[in-house]
């Protein structure tokens, strides 16, 4: 791990073969593909560098832009892949926050250890939640997940769970420095934002290669005709319990990486407008389209900062616009506009 | 048995909230076949509008009619404004757009009235029915108004012309296209009304749980597990429904301590659930088989 910029050119090996594909279509032409390439090298190259050259605050909003680029991945899988809602995936953010908070600080275990846990805790939850949700479709089951992310604040703060999570009050955790001996050459923000792009791009590479594999391919058999996925041998329930179950992993490893990074839970920061802010950086970044997640992250991160800058309190309305305009004008976000965009360029 | 009887009487009048906005959940559920996840602040914004009015002065029996007025025309222009362009757009886009009008009207009110907390009068009066009653006065009046929005409704679907044109457009669209009912004008007004009713509920509620921009989420939640209890067809079994749900919530809250007073939200959870599951068309709703 001392060679941890090493290890990112090793993960960047494995993601820079393909252009982002859209919807999971084979790249069309080369010239894409190589675009693609050049793309990805650049932006990692800029995201290796960016520590080194800016504020610690900017470093951290960098985190937390990744963060959220990784909570957005999940529910790209569940939603763009396989066709399912969700205005829930706060609760399952929760879920990894709180199993970093919890095994730091009550049990006193490495950060690096809650990661694995977060996401094998969440892929169970998410699994035996997509389980009923199984029966419901459409609106039904956003109903269901809306109830999800309303009920959260207050199923944390039930009072058998009280003597873990710390009820109202949350739990302070304590910010890990670098490993090493790297103390010395960076500081604690720039670690944990090397630590999360390392996480982050093996996360995509993971993402990516599930898109591309059979089991991708009857995610979105069932996303786009399920009766003939059926009828061709995809066993239905199987792989939309899941892709829920997957989705939420993703997402719980995003919580418990924001939790290390913000250093504080507490049960009102995983309320309706978490899983609303995956959702609007989900439509921003292009529902199907992976890389989307990072501009929809970036939107979540930055836009309410300018919003609030014209007026405290309009963030909201701000969101509600920019989806709206989204909905009418790139019903595709920002992926179909790219997309778009390389096809005039190309001709 | 005392505190038992006292817990029903006082979930009955919860529920008679719950009641009004499961009612107008479903009846933009019969119109549009979607549920309005803005609706519980689209009624925030017409209770912040009876505010204001009440605020310049104006009597309470003005400013009742006067909001129920002006969130119809707001509810209709809103289906005309944003949702007919996309009339035929997929699932996802009109989730996404009602996430949209959440998020607007919530910072909206947030923005124009502040995020203090806002004390709004009761057209009925304070204190007890009657000397020694369990129910007070407002209880009281919140259940006689819902059951009066539901006899009108029924009345409006069952014995005019354009309430039975409204139920031919949600049950059949192209047939009733056919027979020359303006379908698309009908969802509006079926928006219209859903804002109506939802501005009745947002006043009826106001009084019990005070003003503020984020006062309506968990009794849009509570007002769904109604809906979907009693059936999202059935405005009768919505009604029933947020009844059911109001007195479950109360009796839960005080006889299962783990819940207690304060955190009754996931019963709502447990509710949508398990009915969805085990008895999706609810208790009074129609079955709905899918032809493949």
């Amino acid at each position: 791990m001392a060679m941890s910029d090493d290890t990112m050119g090793g993960a960047a090996a494995g993601p820079k073969k393909a252009a982002p594909v859209p919807k999971g279509r084979a790249a069309a032409a080369g010239g894409r593909s190589t675009l693609g390439q050049a793309v990805f090298l650049i932006v990692l190259i800029g995201a290796i560098l960016l520590p080194f050259f800016s504020k610690n605050f900017f470093v951290f909003q960098m985190t937390m832009l990744m963060v959220y680029a990784i909570a957005i991945l999940g529910l790209n899988l569940l939603t763009g892949i396989n066709g399912q809602f969700s205005l829930g995936h706060g609760a399952f953010y929760a879920v990894g926050a709180y199993t970093a908070a919890i095994m730091m600080e009550n049990m006193g275990i490495g950060y690096v250890w809650t990661l694995p846990v977060a996401g094998i805790l969440c892929f169970v939850v998410g699994f035996l939640f997509g389980l009923p949700a199984l029966r419901l479709e459409g609106i039904y089951l956003a109903l269901a997940t809306f109830a999800l992310a309303v009920a959260t604040p207050q199923f944390i703060k039930l009072s058998p769970f009280e003597h873990w999570t710390g009820g109202v009050q949350g739990i302070v955790i304590i910010k890990p420095d670098a490993p090493f001996g790297l103390d010395a050459v960076i500081n604690a923000d720039q670690w944990l934002y090397f630590f999360t792009l390392v996480v982050g791009l093996f996360l995509y590479w993971l993402a990516r290669n599930l898109v591309r594999s059979r089991t991708g391919r009857a995610l979105m058999a069932i996303r786009d005709n399920p009766i003939a996925a059926r009828s061709m041998g995809v066993n239905t329930s199987v792989y939309k319990a899941t892709a829920f179950g997957i989705s939420a992993m993703f997402t719980g490893i995003a919580g418990c990486l924001g939790a290390i990074v913000i250093q504080f839970v507490a049960p009102d920061s995983f309320t309706f407008a978490l899983s609303v802010l995956i959702l609007v950086g989900l439509v921003i970044g292009g529902v199907g389209w992976l890389p989307g997640a990072l501009i929809g992250a970036a939107f979540v991160v930055f836009i309410p900062n300018v919003a609030e800058e014209i007026s405290k309190g309009l963030a909201g309305a701000f969101y509600g616009f920019f989806l709206i305009a989204v909905i009418y004008l790139a019903p595709q976000g920002a992926g179909g506009l790219l997309r778009a965009l390389a096809q005039k360029v190309g001709r | 048995m005392e505190l038992f009887l006292q817990q029903v009487v006082a979930g009955v009048a919860t529920g008679a909230i719950y009641a009004c906005v499961a009612l107008a959940v479903v009846m933009i559920y019969q119109a549009i076949h979607h549920l309005n996840f803005a609706q519980g602040e689209m009624a925030m914004f017409s209770t912040y509008i009876a505010w204001q009015l009440l605020q310049w002065g104006l009597p309470y029996f003005v400013v009742f009619p006067l909001v129920i007025l002006i969130s119809f025309v707001g509810g209709f222009a809103i289906e005309r404004i944003v949702f007919k362009p996309i009339e035929n757009a997929p699932v996802l886009s009109h989730i996404v757009i009602f996430i949209a009008l959440f998020a607007i009207f919530n910072s909206f009110a947030g923005f124009i009235w502040d995020f203090t907390i806002k004390a709004v009068p009761s057209p009925f009066g304070d204190g007890p029915l009657w000397e020694g009653a369990m129910i007070g006065k407002h209880q009281a009046g919140m259940i006689g108004v819902t059951l009066v929005v539901l006899l009108l409704l029924w009345s409006f679907f069952t014995f005019t012309r354009v309430g039975l044109a409204m139920r031919a457009a949600a049950a059949n669209p192209e047939s009733a296209r056919l027979v020359g009912i303006r379908v698309s004008m009908m969802t509006a007004l079926g928006w219209g009304m859903a804002s109506a009713i939802g501005a009745v509920a947002g006043m009826l509620i106001a009084p019990v749980v005070f003003l503020e921009p984020n006062m309506m989420l968990s009794i849009l939640l509570y007002g769904f597990a109604g809906a979907v209890l009693g059936g999202l067809t059935s405005p009768l079994g919505a009604v029933i429904g947020g009844f059911i749900v109001g007195v479950v919530e109360n009796l839960a809250g005080t006889y299962i301590p783990v819940i207690g007073g304060e955190l009754k939200l996931p019963i709502a959870l447990f509710l949508i659930v398990a009915v969805l599951l085990v008895k999706p068309a609810g208790l009074l709703g129609r079955r709905v088989v899918q032809r493949v």
